[in-house]
């Protein structure tokens, strides 16, 4: 193969010598596809949960419905914008637009794709990277419930300012879990950078079966299982949706914070969430799905992660990965919230600090001889196993029976009718049985008759 | 690295640079002006916001990145989001009183501020006037992430450790002072609460409702039950227990 496909992966040297017109065309292009992911995916997500519940879904406007979110766009910019009277104005107005610039600048460093070649330009397909690419991502999501919160405030309403105090809480809580699955990937892949965390996901172990080399997956889903696990449960509560929705519960808060948004500013507030959404996504995709790289099958054409077609893997992953969000919200019901803050607090993050203490116990001992692996494993492993089989259990008392029940209540409780009473069946009722004559038609005297 | 990480560690000032803080650092101080003078609580705390926001930026710019972030994401995005989340459960009409308790005291507290702003400008001014920053590739030399964590991690992780044990004991105290004991005994469940429904002495059926066989649809009128005896059960506790006098419950006359 020619040499520009060992030079495919983007380094942070790469970044930051484009061309002014090459910036702008990049930055263009992440925000329309900002905008244009929010256009298919309301269409998307209203079609799959009407396939869900055996309804056809948007299906009037345009070819298969997908022009009904932007005539829904149009009608809502041309509807009335009220300000409610108790509202605090200059942070009503403002609420929706940090919400939905905060969606959008996260997808600044998503790399969509590997060095390409755009008028003579290699570059890659990305709009920058830094150092600290994944901690940018964190500001912005948690940046972007500032929308949310000073919405709900704004409002000046009770049902807007308990969804706005919901999202805050929540956005704490979640971001703890969501950072640390973070940690994990990190720790892997010894740097911050998108660019360099899909690069690192590129090279997994070759696996020889039945004398063909199949390289096992280095995607950090199946390495780090527990994190993309936790990880992709707290995208969901970071990005408000079901059954995490709290912060909007339509059957206790009307509609949260959204409650008295209207026209254009509560299209941003629907805006920002489908951004969001989709940029999570794509972060769960670059983070733990081999970002723009493509799965097993397909790389066994040569030409699979080079040049432009990497985007399409990428967006395929996204697509999946949005419609897990839809599934999710198809299928299961929303939380209570004391049980979803007990589960971010009590569930998830004991489990991620484990999983951390003991991958950075396996990342120790990697360089060590295979017996003082065994004994480091094996030693730990051995202990878990006998406190399991040797926890001392409490016996269990046996269970009175109902009778014993019964009896050992005090005198003068409710009467109770007998434990062993059988109602006899009433003689009145005798069984009623349809006897019918057999209806032979067509076997008239008369051919007329039928 | 990105170019102006690059280049302020070449220890020279490049142009996007300066017009960034020349840019910021006005919002910054509008920022801190703002909070002071703010009369509402959350507007105070917003304008709080954007200076740390400013500040956030300030540390990019000068070749620090990962400082940056931290700075966004744990000041902006935790700590203010919890200011914010209490300032809002105390209630969003809570402003300052404009009434100075202590005569004199905002011109006071102007000049005292202007005074130490002056003093801690001039004495960094005379102090770093003429001065070269150096030693910034050094620490950089491997990258700023890592370069922070060689220092934590070695010169600085007794201090670190000190640090967070300090502040797990905070947390742990915080815990301890606002939990609340509750024995297993007091822990009513279902099949307690069934059996004390049942238990001789309580009547497990529903309440009768007011005006139950009564002379009066009102909700001050008790019900009867079925052997005719009065129910007070049936009526609020702030409303004393009263029939209707035979006067009142004979016809007006209206009727004709």
């Amino acid at each position: 193969m020619t040499p520009s496909y060992l030079a495919q992966d983007p380094t942070l040297a790469d970044f930051g010598r484009d061309p002014w017109w090459l910036v702008l065309g990049k930055i263009v292009f992440a925000f329309a596809f900002g905008l244009l992911a929010t256009l298919l995916g309301v269409w998307f997500e209203r079609r799959v949960v009407g396939y869900m519940q055996v309804r056809p879904g948007p299906n009037q406007v345009g070819p298969f419905g997908l022009l009904q979110t932007l005539a829904d766009g149009l009608k809502m910019a041309f509807k009335e914008d009220i300000l409610p009277k108790a509202a605090d104005k200059v942070v009503y107005f403002f609420a929706p637009t940090i919400s939905v610039i905060c969606a959008v600048t996260a997808l600044s460093v998503v790399p969509f794709g590997p060095m390409v070649s755009i008028f003579g330009h290699h570059t890659p397909l990305q709009v920058t990277d830094v150092p600290v690419a994944v901690l940018l991502l964190l500001a912005c999501s948690s940046m972007g419930v500032y929308g949310i919160v000073l919405g709900g405030w704004a409002s000046g309403s009770t049902y807007p300012l308990l969804g706005g105090l919901r999202s805050s809480a929540q956005m704490i809580s979640y971001e703890v879990a969501m950072g640390l699955s973070i940690v994990a990937v990190f720790m892997t892949a010894g740097t911050m950078s998108t660019s360099g965390i899909v690069a690192a996901q590129g090279d997994g172990t070759q696996l020889t079966i039945f004398g063909q080399p199949i390289p096992a997956p280095g995607w950090y889903a199946i390495l780090l299982l527990p994190s993309f696990v936790i990880f992709f449960i707290s995208t969901v509560g970071e990005t408000n949706r079901a059954p995490f929705d709290l912060p909007e519960a339509e059957s206790e808060l009307v509609a949260g914070f959204m409650t008295e948004y209207s026209s254009l500013k509560f299209a941003l507030f629907m805006l920002s969430e489908y951004v969001a959404m989709v940029t999570m996504s794509a972060v769960t995709t670059t983070l733990f799905l081999g970002g723009w790289r493509a799965p097993w099958p397909i790389t066994i054409w040569e030409g699979a992660n080079s040049g432009w077609w990497p985007m399409l893997w990428f967006f395929g992953k996204v697509i999946a990965l949005v419609f897990v969000f839809v599934w999710l919200r198809g299928t299961l019901p929303r939380l209570r919230y004391d049980q979803f803050m007990r589960f971010g607090w009590k569930v998830l993050l004991p489990i991620n600090l484990v999983w951390i203490l003991v991958l950075s116990g396996l990342r120790s001992i990697e360089d060590w001889d295979s017996r003082g692996k065994m004994i480091a494993v094996g030693i730990p492993a051995g202990i878990l196993l006998i406190a399991t089989l040797f926890w001392p259990s409490r016996r269990r008392q046996p269970k009175p029976t109902t009778q014993e029940q019964v009896d050992s209540r005090p005198y003068g409780s409710f009467p109770l009718p007998p434990m062993d009473l059988q109602v006899p069946p009433s003689p009145r009722i005798t069984r009623v049985v349809a006897e019918r004559e057999p209806a032979n038609i067509a076997t008239g005297s008369d051919s007329r008759e039928v | 690295m990105t170019t102006s990480t690059v280049l302020a560690a070449a220890g020279g000032v490049s142009g996007g640079e300066e017009v960034t803080f020349w840019i910021l650092a006005p919002l910054a101080l509008l920022g801190a002006i703002g909070m002071v003078a703010a009369r509402n609580a959350v507007h105070s705390a917003l304008w709080l916001v954007l200076t740390m926001l400013c500040l956030g930026v300030f540390y990019v710019l000068q070749a620090g990145p990962f400082i940056g972030m931290v700075q966004i994401i744990v000041y902006t995005g935790a700590i203010m989001m919890l200011f914010l989340f209490v300032l809002m459960l105390v209630g969003r009409d809570a402003s300052d009183s404009l009434i100075e308790t202590l005569r004199g005291q905002r011109v006071a507290a102007i000049v005292l501020g202007l005074g130490f702003a002056g003093l801690v400008g001039g004495a960094l001014y005379r102090a770093l006037e003429g001065t070269t920053a150096v030693g910034l590739e050094a620490a950089n030399a491997e990258g700023n992430v890592q370069g922070i964590a060689r220092l934590l991690f070695t010169k600085y992780v007794f201090a670190f450790e000190l640090t967070s044990a300090l502040l797990i004991t905070a947390a742990v105290g915080a815990m301890v002072l606002a939990h609340v004991e509750r024995r297993k005994q007091d822990k009513i469940d279902q099949p307690s609460t069934m059996r004390a429904r049942f238990a001789p002495g309580n009547y497990p059926g529903p309440k009768p409702g007011p005006g139950v066989f009564a002379t009066s649809s009102s909700v001050a009128t008790p019900a009867r039950l079925p052997d005719g005896r009065l129910t007070e059960r049936s009526t609020p506790d702030i409303l004393p227990v009263r029939e209707l006098t035979a006067r009142e419950t004979t016809l007006k006359g209206t009727d004709q």
